[in-house]
C-alpha cells in the first residue's frame, strides 16, 4: 500500500495543503494527521429507498459526510465543502479494507450494527430516530479516529471514501483486498497451535478477552439499572394524577396537593432525558467493547503469521534434510524414495542429479520464504506493539473522560432531584 | 348475617382484613409520636405533635394534660397460647385521675376491647383505627421483632390520638384501660346479647326502608368520604409500588458496582477512576436502602392508617344513619296511629333527641378529624419530600467528591460548562 509522507499530501491539482491545527476533538494525537488538514463531520441522516439486487424494496439510512480543507487554497479562496452520502454497509466495507491492509493496527470500531444492551423503553429498531442519531455520532467518531491515526490517515481509499461518492466501491474492490480477506478469515478460523508465540502479544490477547468480558458485563448491568430507575421515576407519575383528583374534594389541602402533584409529574417525566443522555455513556463503553475485539484481532493476526513462519521453517528443515540424504545417501527419515530404492535399487545418477538440483532450488526458495515470513512477522509485531501502546494511552484517556462525564450526569440528575423535591416540599407545606 | 347489613359488633368489622393482597404491615407515623420521649413530670408537658412550620392552632397544643406511652413488649407463654403484652405508662395532671402516674400492662385484645367500647358509647365520634390483627404476606411467625415494633408504634399512636380527643379522652373506659391493673371486671360489663340484637334490628330496618330524608350536610359528608377513601387507597397503593420498584432498583445497583471494581483489577491507569465510580455506586445503593426504609416507616404507615380511617368514617356514617332510621321507624308508627300511643310519644321524643345529639357530635368531630387528617398527611408528605431531597443531596456529595479526586480545581469549571 502506498504511504506518502504526510507532509506531501497534495490536492488533485498539485496544491500543497498546508498543515494546521484544526479540530479540538480529543482524538487528535501527535504527528501530522489528515484531521489537521480538513474538517470531517457526519452531519445528517436520511432515509432512502431503492430496489435491491433481487428487486425488493429496501429502506435504509444514508449519512452525509462533509469535509472541508481548513486552509484556503493557494489562490486565497476558501474551498467549498465536499459532501458524500454513505450508508452503513459502505463504512463496513471501508473498515474491512483497512483491517486487511493494516493488520497490525488496532482498528477503530464502527457503532454497533444492531441495537444491543437495550433497556425496555429503548427501541431496538434500526430506523428509530434516536438510534439513527447515536449511530451518526458513532460514525463520525469512527472517521475522526481513523483520520487522526498516524498510519491510517494517509490511506488513499480512505480519502476517496470521504470525497468520491460514485465509483468508490469499484476502487476498493480493485485493490483485491476481498480475496485476502477471505483467505485470512479461513486461516483464522482454522485451529492451529503456535510453538513459540510472542509473549507480549499473548498477554495483550488475554487482556483483550478480559476487557471484552468486563465491558459487556458492565453494559448489561447498566441496562438493568436503567430499566429499574425508569420504573421508579414513572410510578411517581401516578401521584400527580391522584393528587389532582383528590384536590377537587379538599378545600384547604387542595392547592398544595395539586401543585405538589405537578412537580412530581415533572420528576417522573425527567427520566427520559436523563437516560437518553446516559446512552451516550453506554456508547462510549461499547466503543471499547468493540475495540477489545479489534485488539484481539491484531494478536490473532500475529499468531497466524507466526504459525505460517513456523510452517515455512518446518518446510525448509525437511527440504534441507531431504537434500542432505540425497547428497550423502544416508537415509535418516522415512521416505517412499528410500523404500523404492531398497526394493528396486538406486536410481540412475542423472535422475539423482536432477532431483538434487530441484531440492537445491526448493531449499533456497524455502530460505527466502522463511526470511520474508520472519521479516513480516517481526515487522507486524513491531508495528503492532507501537500501535497497541498508542491504543492503550488513548483508551485510558477516553475512558477516564467517559467516567467523568458519567459522574457529571449523575450530579446533574441529583441536582434535578433536589430541585423537584424541594419544590414539592414547599407545596406540601401549603397544605 | 349477610354482608350487606351492618354487623352488630362493629369493632370486629373495623379490623377486618383487607381483601387487597398488597396490604402489608405498617408502623405508625413515628415523626409525630415518638414513643421514647416521655416528659419527666406531668408539669413539664411538651407537645410532641407541634410541627415547626405548623402555625395552626391545634386544639390540644396548649392544653395537653395527659400523656401516654406504649413500650416494652414482653412475651407471655401459657399452656394455651403465646401473646405479647405492652407496658402502658400514663402521666396526667387531670383531676379525674387519682394519681398522676400509672403503669399497666395490656395485650392487643385489651386495645380491641377499648376501641369497641368507645365506638359503642360514642357511635358518631371518629375513633382512630387500630393496627390490624394479622399480617398478610411475608411473615413467618406472628411475633417477629419487626412486627412487634410496628404494632407497638401503632398502638402508641392510637392511645395518643384518644388522649388528644376532647371527648374520648374523658371516657370511663379509657380511664379504666389506663389505670386498672385488672381489666377483667370492666370487660364483663359489656353490652349484652339483647343490645346487639337491637343493633341488628336497626340495621335491618334501614336496609329495608332506607332513610326518608338524609340531611344535606351528611350527604355531602358521605360523598366526601367515598372520594377520600378511593384517593387515599390509591395513594397508599402507589406508595407501596414505589417502595417495591425502589427495592428492585437497589438490588440492581448492588450488581452494578462490582462490575466496575472487577474491571478495575484488570487495568492500571484506569483502575483508580473505575474503582471510584464503583464505590460511588455502592454508596448510592446504601442511600437508596435508607430512603426505602424511611418511606416504609414514615409515609406508608401514615397513609395506611388513613386508609383504615376511611373505613371508620364509613362505619360512623352508617351508625348515624341507623340512629336516624330507628327514630323514623318509631315516629312513623306514632304518626300512623297503628300502635298504642302512650309510651310511644315519649320514646319518639327520646329518639329524636338522640338523633340530634348524634348529628351534632358527628358535626363537631368531623371538623376536628378533617384538621387532624390534614396535619398528619401534610407532615408525612413534607417528611417524605424532605427525605428525597436529603437522598439526592447525599448522592450528589458522593459523586462530587469523586469528581474532585479526578479533576481537582477544574471541577467547578466543568460544572459550569455543563450548565448545572
Amino acid at each position: 500500500m502506498l504511504e506518502l509522507p504526510p507532509e506531501e499530501l497534495r490536492t488533485a491539482d498539485g496544491q500543497l495543503i498546508v498543515t494546521s491545527l484544526g479540530c479540538s476533538d480529543q482524538v487528535l494525537g501527535e504527528g501530522s494527521r489528515l484531521l489537521r488538514r480538513m474538517e470531517i463531520c457526519v452531519s445528517e441522516a436520511e432515509k432512502r429507498s431503492c430496489r435491491n439486487a433481487v428487486s425488493m424494496l429496501e429502506t435504509f439510512t444514508v449519512y452525509l459526510i462533509e469535509t472541508r480543507p481548513l486552509e484556503p487554497t493557494a489562490d486565497g479562496r476558501n474551498s467549498s465543502p465536499d459532501s458524500v452520502w454513505r450508508r452503513y454497509s459502505e463504512f463496513e466495507l471501508l473498515r474491512n479494507y483497512l483491517i486487511i491492509s493494516y493488520p497490525y493496527i488496532v482498528m477503530p470500531p464502527l457503532p454497533e450494527k444492531r441495537a444491543e444492551f437495550v433497556w425496555h423503553k429503548l427501541s431496538a429498531d434500526n430506523m428509530d430516530p434516536d438510534f439513527v442519531e447515536r449511530r451518526r455520532v458513532g460514525l463520525e467518531n469512527f472517521l475522526l479516529r481513523v483520520a487522526s491515526h498516524s498510519v491510517l490517515s494517509n490511506d488513499k481509499i480512505l480519502h476517496h471514501f470521504l470525497t468520491k461518492e460514485q465509483g468508490w466501491k469499484d476502487l476498493v474492490h480493485e485493490t483485491g483486498f476481498q480475496a485476502k480477506a477471505d483467505s485470512r478469515l479461513r486461516a483464522l478460523n482454522a485451529i492451529f497451535r503456535v510453538r513459540s508465540p510472542n509473549k507480549h502479544l499473548m498477554e495483550v490477547k488475554h487482556y483483550s478477552d478480559e476487557l471484552q468480558s468486563y465491558t459487556s458485563q458492565l453494559l448489561r448491568a447498566r441496562t438493568r439499572v436503567a430499566d429499574r430507575l425508569y420504573a421508579v421515576y414513572k410510578v411517581h407519575g401516578n401521584y400527580g394524577r391522584i393528587f389532582s383528583e383528590w384536590s377537587v374534594i379538599e378545600k384547604e389541602m387542595g392547592d398544595g396537593l395539586q401543585s405538589a402533584g405537578h412537580h412530581i409529574d415533572a420528576y417522573a417525566a425527567s427520566i427520559d432525558d436523563i437516560l437518553e443522555e446516559e446512552e451516550h455513556y453506554a456508547d462510549q463503553l461499547k466503543e471499547y467493547l468493540f475495540y477489545a475485539e479489534a485488539l484481539r484481532a491484531v494478536c490473532r493476526k500475529h499468531e497466524l503469521t507466526q504459525f505460517e513462519l513456523e510452517m515455512a521453517s518446518q518446510d525448509l528443515i525437511s527440504k534441507k534434510q531431504q537434500r542432505e540424504e540425497l547428497a550423502t545417501g544416508i537415509v535418516r527419515t522415512f521416505s517412499f524414495k528410500g523404500i523404492t530404492n531398497k526394493i528396486f535399487g538406486q536410481e540412475a545418477p542423472e535422475q539423482r542429479e536432477a532431483r538434487l538440483n530441484l531440492l537445491e532450488e526448493l531449499t533456497s526458495e524455502g530460505e527466502e520464504a522463511v526470511k520474508e515470513k520472519t521479516a513480516e512477522c517481526d515487522e507486524h509485531a513491531e508495528r503492532a506493539v507501537t500501535d497497541i501502546l498508542q491504543f492503550k494511552e488513548q483508551k485510558d484517556k477516553d475512558l477516564q473522560e467517559a467516567l467523568i462525564s458519567y459522574a457529571l450526569m449523575q450530579i446533574s440528575m441529583c441536582k434535578k432531584g433536589i430541585q423537584v423535591w424541594s419544590n414539592a416540599r414547599e407545596c406540601f407545606l401549603k397544605m | 348475617m349477610s354482608g350487606h347489613t351492618v354487623p352488630a359488633d362493629i369493632s370486629d368489622h373495623m379490623l377486618d382484613l383487607d381483601e387487597d393482597e398488597d396490604l402489608e404491615v405498617y408502623s405508625k407515623n413515628t415523626t409525630l409520636a415518638d414513643g421514647g420521649t416521655m416528659p419527666n413530670s406531668p408539669g413539664s408537658m411538651v407537645n410532641q405533635y407541634q410541627l415547626e412550620e405548623d402555625e395552626e392552632d391545634h386544639q390540644d397544643v396548649k392544653t395537653k394534660d395527659i400523656f401516654v406511652c406504649v413500650d416494652n413488649p414482653e412475651s407471655h407463654i401459657t399452656a394455651i397460647e403465646t401473646f405479647i403484652t405492652y407496658r402502658v405508662v400514663t402521666k396526667t395532671s387531670r383531676s379525674e385521675f387519682d394519681s398522676s402516674e400509672y403503669e399497666v400492662h395490656r395485650r392487643y385484645q385489651d386495645f380491641v376491647w377499648l376501641r369497641s367500647r368507645l365506638e359503642e358509647n360514642y357511635p358518631t365520634l371518629i375513633v382512630h383505627p387500630l393496627p390490624e390483627k394479622f399480617v398478610m404476606k411475608g411473615m413467618v411467625e406472628r411475633f417477629n421483632d419487626d412486627f412487634i415494633e410496628t404494632r407497638r408504634k401503632a398502638l402508641h399512636r392510637f392511645l395518643n390520638k384518644i388522649c388528644e380527643h376532647p371527648v374520648l379522652s374523658y371516657s370511663q373506659h379509657f380511664k379504666a384501660f389506663l389505670t386498672a391493673q385488672d381489666l377483667g371486671p370492666y370487660k364483663k360489663q359489656g353490652p349484652g346479647f339483647l343490645s346487639r340484637m337491637g343493633e341488628t334490628m336497626r340495621a335491618v330496618a334501614i336496609s329495608v326502608r332506607g332513610l326518608r330524608t338524609k340531611p344535606e350536610e351528611f350527604t355531602v359528608m358521605q360523598e366526601y368520604i367515598d372520594h377520600f377513601s378511593t384517593k387515599i387507597c390509591s395513594v397508599d397503593k402507589v406508595t407501596q409500588r414505589i417502595i417495591k420498584e425502589q427495592k428492585e432498583y437497589m438490588d440492581e445497583l448492588k450488581q452494578y458496582s462490582p462490575s466496575y471494581l472487577q474491571w478495575a483489577e484488570l487495568e492500571e491507569e484506569l483502575a483508580e477512576p473505575l474503582k471510584g465510580v464503583g464505590n460511588c455506586i455502592e454508596r448510592c445503593s446504601k442511600e437508596t436502602e435508607d430512603q426505602i426504609q424511611h418511606l416504609s416507616e414514615v409515609l406508608l404507615p401514615t397513609l395506611h392508617e388513613y386508609v383504615l380511617c376511611a373505613d371508620t368514617l364509613k362505619a360512623v356514617m352508617r351508625r348515624r344513619d341507623n340512629i336516624q332510621a330507628e327514630y323514623e321507624v318509631k315516629n312513623e308508627a306514632l304518626v300512623s296511629r297503628r300502635v298504642e300511643q302512650e309510651g310511644l310519644q315519649e320514646e319518639v321524643e327520646d329518639l329524636a333527641g338522640r338523633v340530634e345529639q348524634a348529628n351534632s357530635a358527628l358535626r363537631g368531630d368531623w371538623t376536628l378529624w378533617r384538621n387532624v387528617m390534614r396535619t398528619d398527611l401534610k407532615s408525612a408528605f413534607v417528611s417524605a419530600a424532605d427525605r428525597n431531597v436529603e437522598y439526592y443531596e447525599k448522592c450528589l456529595a458522593v459523586w462530587e467528591s469523586f469528581l474532585l479526586s479526578q479533576r481537582g480545581e477544574s471541577v467547578e469549571q466543568t460544572d459550569w460548562e455543563h450548565g448545572s
